[in-house]
C-alpha cells in the first residue's frame, strides 16, 4: 500500500520529464512532484468565503477511496491479503465515488469554473464508466471471475491465448484510462485556459494541504490505471501466491519497469496527439463503449474469441 | 399468527383513518393520527420481520366470510409476502415519524389525515391477500386512497391534471389485472391463489397473462411506456405521501408482478424474459435521462424511481431467463439482486423525498433553479440527503452498490444460457444498466450540487432553517439503514434465501460462512465483495491521511473571496444552474432521445432587449403514444356526438338496421 503511494508522484514526474524532452526542453526533474507536494503542504489554505464542510472533507474522502482502490490492484504479486474484499467492479465503483465527491466539491463554492468542470466531468464519466464495465465483463468472462488477482493469475497462465475480444478490450481500456486521468486528448493536465479545463476547473478553488492531497490522489489514480493495464495485459513477472524472496524481487523490478514503460508510452502519445473539442470526446468514448460491447458480445457468442 | 397480527394492524389503521376524519379539524389530530400510524406500522414491521427471519413454511390461510359469498376473503403470509410487508411497514413507520414534524405544515389536514392510514392499510392488504377478489379490491382501494392524497391540494391546476392522468392509468391497470386473474382462474373459476397455482396454464394463456400483468402491475410500478402518471402524481402529493408512493407503492406493484408471474403462472418460458428484459432496460435508461432533464426536485426523484424500477425488472428478467433453463442458483442470485434493490430503493427513495420535503417546507420552492447553498442553512438535513444521493448512485460502501453489483454478477453468469436471442440481448442490457448507473451518479451530483451547494439563487433560501427533529430522526434512521445494508449485506441475502427457495427452487450460498461478513454470490474464487472491510479501509485511510496532514502540514487557514478572474463580485447568476449542468448530457443523449434543440436569439447591436436561449425537448413516449390515443378518443367522441341529434326516423332506422344485422349474424352463425 505504501509502495504505490511512494511511486505515484515519481510516475507523474517521469511523464512530465519525457514530455519535456520530446519537446526538446530540459524539463523539471523527475522528483519535482515530491517537492511540489511538500511545498503545498507547508502553505496556508485559502478557503473561499462560502465553502462548506463538504469542501473541506472532500480531499480526504477522494484520497481515501483512490488509495483503497489502488491498493487493491496487484502491483508486483498476485494473491494480495485482502483482494477478496473488493473485485474489479468494486474498484471501479470506488473510483466513481471519488469522482462523485470531486464533482460536488466543484459545485460547492458557486463559481462558474467549478460548475463547468463538474458538468463536463460527469458527462465524460457517464460514458467512460460503462465502457470500463464492458471491459471488466470481457475479462471476467474470459477468466471466469471478477476477482482481480484471479484474472491476473489467469492472464499470466498459458491458457489465455490470443483473442480478438482481448484486443478490443485493451483498446477500450486505454481510451478509458486516458479519459479517467484527464489526459490529452480528453483533457489537458497542464492547461489553465478556462474553456478546455475539466479536472483543473473542479479543483481551482483548492489550495495548500487540500490541493496536495488531491494532487496525490490524481497521481495515485494514474498509477492505478497503469498498474491495471500492466497486471491484466502484461502480467509477466507477477509473483504468484506463496512465493519466495527471489520472485518478489523480480516482481518489484518488473513492476517498476512496466510503470516506466507505461509512463513513457503515455508521454509519447500525449505529445503526438492534439486535444479534442469537448463535444468530440463523447464520440471518442462512445467508440470505447462500442468496442467494449463488441468484445463482450464476441465472448457471449463464442467461447474461443 | 403473523397473519392475525397483520390483519389486526390493518383494522387498526382503518380505525385510525376514521379517527382522522373526526380529529382533522384540530392541530392535535396530526399528532394523534401519525403517532398511531407509527406505532401500528412498527408492530406490523416487527411481526413481519420475525416471520421473515424465522423462515419456515407459509402460515395457514385465514378465511373471513366477507367479499364474494362463494369465495370468502383469504389471507396468507409466506416468505415473499413477509418480505414485502417489511418493506411496506418500514416505509410506513418512517413516513409517519417524518410526518409527525412535517405534517404540522399541512394546510389541508382534513384531506390528508383520513386517507393516509387507509392508504397504509390498503398496501398491507394487497400483500396479505390470497385470492383474486381480495387482491383486486385492495389494489383498487390502494389506488383510490393514494389518488385522494394526490388531490389533497386540488386547487393547484397541475395537481388536477396529475390526479386525472393517475386515475385513468390506475383504472386501466386494474382492468388489465382483472382480465389476467380471469384467465388465471380458468373456466372453473378458481379464484383463490391456491387453485390458480394448481391449475395448468396453456402457452397462449401464459402469454396473455404476462402481457396483461405487465400492463397492470407495470403501469403501477412505472415501466416505460406506462410511467407517464408517475412524475405527475408523486410530486403532487405531500412529501411523506410522495415517499410512500415512490418508495413503497411501486414495490407493491413489483410484488403483484412477482406473485402473478413467478408464483401463480408457474415456471416462465424464455421469451417472457426477453420481453421483460427489453422493457426493463429501456425503462432504466429512459428513466434516468428524463430525471437528468428535470429541474423540479420532486419530479426528478419521481423520474428516478422509473430508473430504479427498470433495474429491479432487469433482475427479475434475468431470474426468468435462468429459471426457464433450470439454472436455479443463477436464478436465485438474480432474484435476490432484484429484491435487495426493492428494499434498497424503498429506503433511499423515502429518504430523498423526505429531504425534498424538508427543502420544500423551508423554502416553499421545488424548482432547483431557485435554490442553492442550503448546506449552510440546513446542515443536518443536507448530510442525510447526501447519504441518500451516494446510496442511490450505486457507490460503495452504501447499499445501492451491493444490489447493482449482484445484478452485474448475475449478468456475468448468462453466457451459459443456451438461447441465442438471450445471448445477444443480455450484453446489451448489461451495457444499458452500466450506462444508467453512471448517469444516475451524474443526476445526483446535479440534484445535490444545485440544491444544497453553491450560492443561493434566490431570496427564498435565506428564510430556510434546519428542519424539525422528527423529520431529522426519520431521515437519519433511513441514512443509517443505507449504511448498514451496505456494509452488512449478508444478513439481507440470508433473509431472502427461503423466499428464493420458494419461487425459483434455489438460493444463494449461506453468507455467514464467509469471513468478515463478505458476500459471495456463487463461489469465493469467482467473486466476492466485503462492504464492511471496504468501509473500514476507506474510513481508516481518510482518518490516517487527515491525521498525518494535520500533524505534519501547515494549519494556517484563511477565508477569502472565491477566485473571480479579476471580475469582482460576480453575480450569483453566473454560477452553473441545473439546466446548464445537464447541458453536455443533453447534447450527447438528449438530441437522440428527446430531439433536444437549442435556439439562441441575440439582439443586434444597439438593441437593449435580452438575449434568449430556448431549449426544446420532446417527450417521445407522450407524443408517440399518449397524444395519438387522446386525439383518437376525442375524434371518435366528436363523431359519436352526431348521434345525439337525429330525427325519430333516424333512430328507428338505426334500431331496424341493428336488428337485421344481428339476425343475419345469428343466421350465418348457426
Amino acid at each position: 500500500m505504501l509502495l504505490v503511494l511512494l511511486l505515484a508522484p515519481a510516475l507523474v514526474g517521469l511523464v512530465g520529464k519525457v514530455k519535456a524532452r520530446l519537446l526538446r526542453r530540459r524539463g523539471a526533474p523527475i522528483l519535482q512532484p515530491y517537492r511540489d507536494l511538500m511545498r503545498l503542504l507547508r502553505k496556508e489554505v485559502v478557503l473561499a468565503d462560502n465553502a462548506s464542510w463538504l469542501f473541506r472533507a472532500t480531499p480526504y474522502l477522494i484520497f481515501a477511496t483512490t488509495w483503497v482502490a489502488a491498493a487493491l490492484v496487484p502491483s508486483f504479486a498476485t494473491g494480495l491479503l485482502f483482494s477478496w474484499s473488493a473485485d474489479l467492479i468494486a474498484i471501479i465503483a470506488l473510483l466513481a465515488s471519488a469522482r462523485f465527491f470531486l464533482a460536488l466539491a466543484g459545485m460547492d463554492v458557486g463559481t462558474s469554473f467549478g460548475g463547468i468542470g463538474s458538468s463536463r466531468e460527469v458527462m465524460i464519466a457517464s460514458l467512460a464508466e460503462p465502457a470500463m464495465i464492458m471491459v471488466v465483463f470481457t475479462l471476467a468472462l474470459i477468466a471466469g471471475s471478477t476477482q482481480l488477482s484471479t484474472i491476473a493469475a489467469f492472464m499470466a497462465s498459458p491458457a489465455v491465448g490470443l483473442r480478438v475480444s482481448l484486443g478490443l478490450a485493451l483498446i477500450a481500456l486505454i481510451i478509458v484510462a486516458l479519459a479517467e486521468n484527464a489526459r490529452i486528448p480528453v483533457d489537458n493536465p497542464a492547461t489553465h485556459l478556462e474553456l478546455t479545463m475539466v479536472h483543473e476547473a473542479m479543483v481551482l478553488e483548492y489550495s495548500g494541504r487540500h490541493l496536495a492531497v488531491i494532487e496525490l490522489a490524481a497521481a495515485l489514480k494514474l498509477l492505478l490505471y497503469i498498474s491495471l493495464i500492466a497486471c491484466l495485459f502484461l502480467p509477466w513477472g507477477l509473483a504468484p501466491t506463496g512465493h519466495g524472496a527471489g520472485t518478489t524481487f523480480v516482481g518489484i523490478i518488473s513492476y517498476i519497469a512496466k510503470l516506466a514503460f507505461g509512463g513513457v508510452f503515455l508521454a509519447i502519445f500525449e505529445t503526438a496527439i492534439a486535444k479534442m473539442r469537448v463535444f468530440r470526446v463523447p464520440q471518442f468514448l462512445g467508440a470505447a463503449l462500442m468496442l467494449g460491447l463488441l468484445a463482450v458480445l464476441l465472448r457471449f457468442v463464442s467461447a474461443s474469441l | 399468527m403473523t397473519v392475525v397480527i397483520e390483519l389486526w394492524c390493518v383494522a387498526a389503521l382503518l380505525i385510525v383513518s376514521v379517527l382522522g376524519l373526526t380529529t382533522a379539524r384540530w392541530r392535535v389530530g396530526t399528532m394523534i393520527v401519525y403517532g398511531a400510524c407509527l406505532a401500528i406500522s412498527a408492530i406490523a414491521l416487527f411481526a413481519a420481520l420475525i416471520r421473515l427471519v424465522a423462515g419456515g413454511p407459509a402460515t395457514p390461510e385465514i378465511v373471513l366470510p366477507l367479499g364474494l359469498p362463494w369465495v370468502g376473503t383469504h389471507f396468507r403470509v409466506d416468505a415473499l409476502a413477509a418480505f414485502f410487508l417489511v418493506v411496506i411497514n418500514l416505509g410506513g413507520a418512517t413516513a409517519s415519524l417524518y410526518a409527525l414534524g412535517y405534517g404540522r405544515h399541512e394546510t389541508a389536514r382534513q384531506r390528508v389525515l383520513p386517507f393516509y392510514p387507509a392508504f397504509l392499510g390498503a398496501m398491507n392488504l394487497v400483500v396479505l391477500a390470497d385470492d383474486a377478489f381480495t387482491f383486486l379490491f385492495s389494489w383498487e382501494f390502494m389506488s383510490l386512497t393514494s389518488w385522494a392524497l394526490v388531490m389533497a391540494h386540488h386547487r393547484v391546476a397541475s395537481n388536477v391534471r396529475a390526479g386525472y392522468v393517475y386515475l385513468v392509468m390506475a383504472s386501466f391497470g386494474t382492468m388489465a389485472l382483472l382480465l389476467a386473474f380471469g384467465l388465471l382462474a380458468g373456466p372453473q373459476g378458481g379464484y383463490t391463489f391456491a387453485a390458480m397455482r394448481a391449475e395448468f396454464h396453456a402457452p397462449l394463456t401464459e402469454a396473455l397473462v404476462l402481457a396483461l400483468t405487465l400492463l397492470g402491475a407495470g403501469s403501477k410500478a412505472g415501466l416505460v411506456p406506462l410511467h407517464v402518471w408517475l412524475p405527475l402524481a408523486h410530486p403532487a402529493a405531500p412529501s411523506h405521501v410522495s415517499a410512500l408512493m415512490s418508495g413503497v407503492m411501486t414495490k407493491v406493484a413489483v410484488y403483484g408482478f412477482i406473485r402473478i408471474v413467478l408464483d401463480l403462472l408457474g415456471p416462465p418460458s424464455w421469451w417472457s424474459s426477453m420481453v421483460v428484459l427489453t422493457l426493463a432496460a429501456a425503462t432504466a435508461l429512459l428513466g434516468v435521462l428524463y430525471a437528468l432533464m428535470e429541474h423540479d426536485l420532486k419530479r426528478l426523484l419521481a423520474y428516478h424511481t422509473v430508473e430504479n424500477i427498470g433495474i429491479i425488472f432487469i433482475g427479475l428478467g434475468l431470474a426468468f431467463a435462468f429459471r426457464a433453463y433450470g439454472m436455479d442458483a443463477a436464478a436465485a442470485l438474480a432474484l435476490t439482486a432484484a429484491l435487495f434493490h426493492v428494499f434498497n430503493h424503498s429506503v433511499f427513495k423515502s429518504l430523498l423525498f423526505f429531504g425534498a420535503g424538508a427543502v420544500e417546507t423551508g423554502t416553499e420552492e421545488r424548482d432547483m433553479e431557485q435554490l442553492g447553498g442550503l448546506i449552510h442553512r440546513m446542515p443536518l438535513a443536507s448530510l442525510a440527503f447526501l447519504v441518500g444521493c451516494v446510496a442511490i448512485s450505486a457507490l460503495p460502501p452504501l447499499n445501492g452498490f451491493v444490489s447493482e453489483w449482484l445484478t452485474f454478477q448475475a449478468i456475468l453468469l448468462s453466457p451459459a444460457l443456451p438461447q441465442w436471442g438471450l445471448k445477444i440481448l443480455i450484453p446489451a442490457v448489461g451495457a444499458m444498466l452500466a450506462l444508467s448507473a453512471a448517469l444516475a451518479a451524474a443526476c445526483f451530483v446535479k440534484a445535490f450540487g444545485v440544491t444544497f451547494l453553491g450560492r443561493p439563487r434566490s431570496a427564498v433560501v435565506s428564510q430556510a432553517g434546519e428542519t424539525d427533529d422528527f423529520s431529522l430522526a426519520a431521515m437519519f434512521f433511513l441514512a443509517s439503514l443505507c449504511l448498514l445494508a451496505g456494509i452488512l449485506p449478508g444478513f439481507v441475502i440470508n433473509a431472502l434465501a427461503p423466499l428464493t427457495q420458494n419461487l425459483v427452487s434455489g438460493h444463494m450460498p449461506l453468507q455467514s460462512a464467509s469471513s468478515w461478513f463478505a458476500i459471495v454470490p456463487i463461489t469465493a474464487s469467482r467473486s466476492s465483495y466485503d462492504g464492511l472491510l471496504v468501509f473500514v479501509f476507506i474510513a481508516l485511510a481518510a482518518l490516517l491521511s487527515a491525521a498525518a496532514i494535520h500533524r505534519l502540514a501547515s494549519h494556517a487557514l484563511r477565508r477569502a473571496p472565491a477566485w473571480d478572474c479579476g471580475y469582482p463580485d460576480a453575480s450569483v447568476r453566473t454560477q452553473y444552474t441545473a439546466g446548464s449542468f445537464a447541458q453536455p448530457i443533453r447534447r450527447v443523449f438528449g438530441t437522440v432521445v428527446f430531439q433536444a434543440r437549442e435556439s439562441l436569439t441575440i439582439p443586434p447591436p444597439g438593441d437593449a432587449s435580452p438575449a434568449v436561449l430556448r431549449v426544446e425537448l420532446h417527450d417521445p413516449v407522450w407524443e408517440g403514444i399518449y397524444a395519438p390515443i387522446a386525439r383518437a378518443v376525442g375524434a371518435s367522441a366528436d363523431w359519436l356526438n352526431r348521434f345525439q341529434f337525429l330525427t325519430i326516423r333516424g333512430y328507428l332506422s338505426i334500431v331496424f338496421a341493428a336488428l337485421v344485422l344481428l339476425l343475419l349474424v345469428l343466421a350465418l352463425w348457426l
